[in-house]
């Protein structure tokens, strides 16, 4: 693909707020799904006759499903604290992507056919109808909004865009105009168990190179169990960890985790997906279908404990919707969360002291950690709250000498998303994905200047992958971003097997 | 954007993945590398073939890391590292090598 046709960010001392700069980025669209990534997921093949009505319809079924969407419809009152809060629009200066905006993209559409003043009198209360001017305007920008819920987080209503984006985005897979990106991967998930389409020859060879990678340098045996019935542990994780890097080297992480721990764990080559891309299309019968495969998995395998790997929006939809998508999980071991979080399992077992490090392993590196949206804003980990912030650092702290914070408005429940998240991590959408990243590099610019940081740690598939790609883009090294587990697995002592980890 | 090869067109999807995997030849692998901007040297050839016979017998491309691998066991350890491929595939080994290779993109998180 050729460079890059629009012009990078420049990075500043200070995140200035940009000029307005309207329309900048209405030529942004993602590319719309063929019959055959709609059709596998049973939604029309393409824009189908008498589109409008069938939307205003959707938009009542769901409006009638979900009091919240009416509620965050309803709530708005211009008051401006979401102007300048979306990273998007902070990249790109486009007036559409401050949230308000994004969301009266709907909210006008809503007030004419719902509302008693937007049905007699439009013109008086903003209200539009839903023309093909419109419905352009929502494929462009509700695929220019990550769903990250940054904007929920300072509007003093709690009106949370990503809902908003997520019924959009619902509404046109209704009428035959979903995103291609999306669905094409969801379809993947059924027919394959995982996004990328990974077949279980070709997971069990990665996974066996990787166990000699290990023994390579470890001189012990870790084992990655595929299929492994009456495993204690199912761990179910994006399966970027099977393919891309740095990801791979954090699935190792877990590994040694497991290893060392004595506890015996298994993937599934039938749930080998940890993503869950429904919910960015908003699609609660989509988001059920790939959630019962992991249940089918665990029953499958007998297992006892259900894991998560380093994935953001699927943990949330782990951690909030599990249960009412998948349970009841009456039959995992009830003194342990189910489902739980790798980073719960590896802090839990640090703080019991089964695990020692040598933290002079990275001694080459000060680490900073970017907080990853979902698990931020849609997740907790531990007992405790802020659980989700402070566990991942903790772990860090336990294998990495040094370590410092990013700006304390870019972290913690105001981080900033990757600019890839929700559906967004495509090679079509690179000039938003760039310009999105702006905010989150201008922060990490700041301690690698002021600080010496020379890596980030994530814990999401998409926050890796995005910032291997955007980090370049802002003179930064590709290999900056780094897993967290991958620091785990280069600083963790490893001795061999205590229990012969057979099937 | 279809290429033109020898006089047939090839179709493909719209970043140019081939729609039909088996149709590609060498003379299609160097039109897709023409448009990609990316000169071909043994070296490129080199870890197309590897893709190819990876993909072969997988049904998918190689991680990262066993391409790597791979490299380095096969041609050395000047070639086996992630600086080496982006030298080659400037938009990454994963995704424009196997562009040129012919194998379907990569989708997911990666």
């Amino acid at each position: 693909m050729a460079a890059p046709t629009f012009t990078i960010p420049e990075l500043k001392d200070d995140l200035a707020i940009p000029a307005i700069a309207a329309g900048a980025m209405a030529h942004s669209r993602p590319f719309v799904a063929k019959p055959e990534h709609q059709e596998p997921l049973g939604f029309p093949g393409e824009l189908v006759e008498g589109w409008h009505d069938k939307a205003i319809a959707k938009m009542g079924d769901l409006l009638g499903k979900s009091r919240a969407l009416r509620v965050f419809l309803d709530s708005c009152v211009k008051c401006g604290a979401c102007t300048d809060k979306c990273h998007y629009f902070l990249g790109t200066g486009d007036p559409k992507n401050m949230p308000v905006a994004r969301q009266d993209l709907m909210r006008q559409v809503y007030r004419r056919h719902f509302t008693l003043a937007g049905r007699f009198f439009p013109s008086l209360v903003g209200a539009k109808d839903l023309t093909r001017e419109v419905l352009d305007d929502w494929y462009s920008y509700f695929h220019q909004c990550s769903q990250c819920r940054r904007c929920a987080v300072f509007c003093p209503y709690g009106i949370d865009t990503a809902e908003i984006s997520m019924a959009g985005r619902e509404i046109m897979d209704h009428i035959g105009m979903g995103q291609k990106y999306s669905n094409e991967i969801i379809g993947k998930v059924h027919k394959f168990g995982n996004n990328l389409g990974l077949q279980e020859k070709a997971l069990r060879a990665t996974l066996e190179s990787l166990e000699d990678d290990m023994e390579e340098a470890t001189g012990v045996r870790v084992r990655i169990p595929v299929n492994e019935k009456g495993a204690e542990v199912l761990l179910v994780t994006p399966s970027a960890d099977f393919f891309a890097s740095p990801h791979i080297e954090g699935l190792m992480g877990y590994a040694k985790v497991f290893h060392q721990a004595g506890i015996r764990w298994t993937v599934s080559s039938y749930a080998s997906e940890a993503a869950n891309f429904a919910l960015f299309v908003g699609s609660y019968e989509q988001m059920h279908k790939i959630a019962l495969r992991i249940r089918q998995a665990a029953l499958d395998l007998g297992v006892k404990r259900i894991v998560f790997g380093e994935c953001g929006h699927a943990w949330r939809v782990a951690y909030s919707f599990l249960n009412t998508l998948a349970g009841p999980w009456d039959f995992l071991d009830p003194a342990y969360p189910a489902p739980q979080h790798i980073c719960e399992v590896t802090y839990d077992l640090i703080q019991k002291g089964v695990l020692a490090f040598d933290k002079s392993k990275n001694d080459d590196k000060v680490v900073t950690f970017h907080d990853s949206c979902n698990v931020a804003r849609g997740s907790r980990m531990g007992e405790e709250p802020g659980g989700q912030f402070r566990i991942p650092r903790e772990i860090i702290k336990a294998c990495c000498n040094h370590f410092v914070d990013m700006r304390a408005d870019t972290i913690g429940e105001k981080t900033y998303c990757c600019g890839g998240g929700g559906g967004l991590l495509t090679d079509d959408l690179m000039e938003l994905r760039v310009k999105g990243a702006m905010p989150r590099m201008q922060a990490l610019k700041e301690v690698v200047t002021g600080r010496g940081v020379t890596h980030m740690a994530a814990i999401c598939a998409i926050c890796k992958s995005q910032f291997s790609k955007v980090l370049p883009e802002y003179g930064m090294d590709m290999d900056m971003i780094v897993s967290v587990h991958q620091l785990v697995s280069n600083a963790i002592r490893i001795e061999p097997a205590k229990t012969t980890a057979t099937a | 954007m279809p290429y033109t090869v020898n006089g047939n067109t090839i179709e493909t999807d719209e970043e140019g993945y081939l729609m039909d995997l088996s149709l590609w030849t060498q003379d299609i692998a160097a039109a897709i590398a023409a448009a990609e901007n990316v000169d071909m040297t043994d070296e490129h050839w080199q870890v197309v073939n590897f893709l190819r016979e990876y993909y072969n017998e997988y049904q998918i491309a190689p991680a990262i890391r066993v391409l790597t691998k791979a490299m380095k066991e096969k041609f050395g350890a000047e070639k086996g590292n992630n600086k080496y491929l982006y030298d080659l595939f400037p938009y990454g080994p994963a995704k424009q090598a196997c562009k040129i290779a012919g194998l379907p993109k990569p989708t997911g998180c990666v």
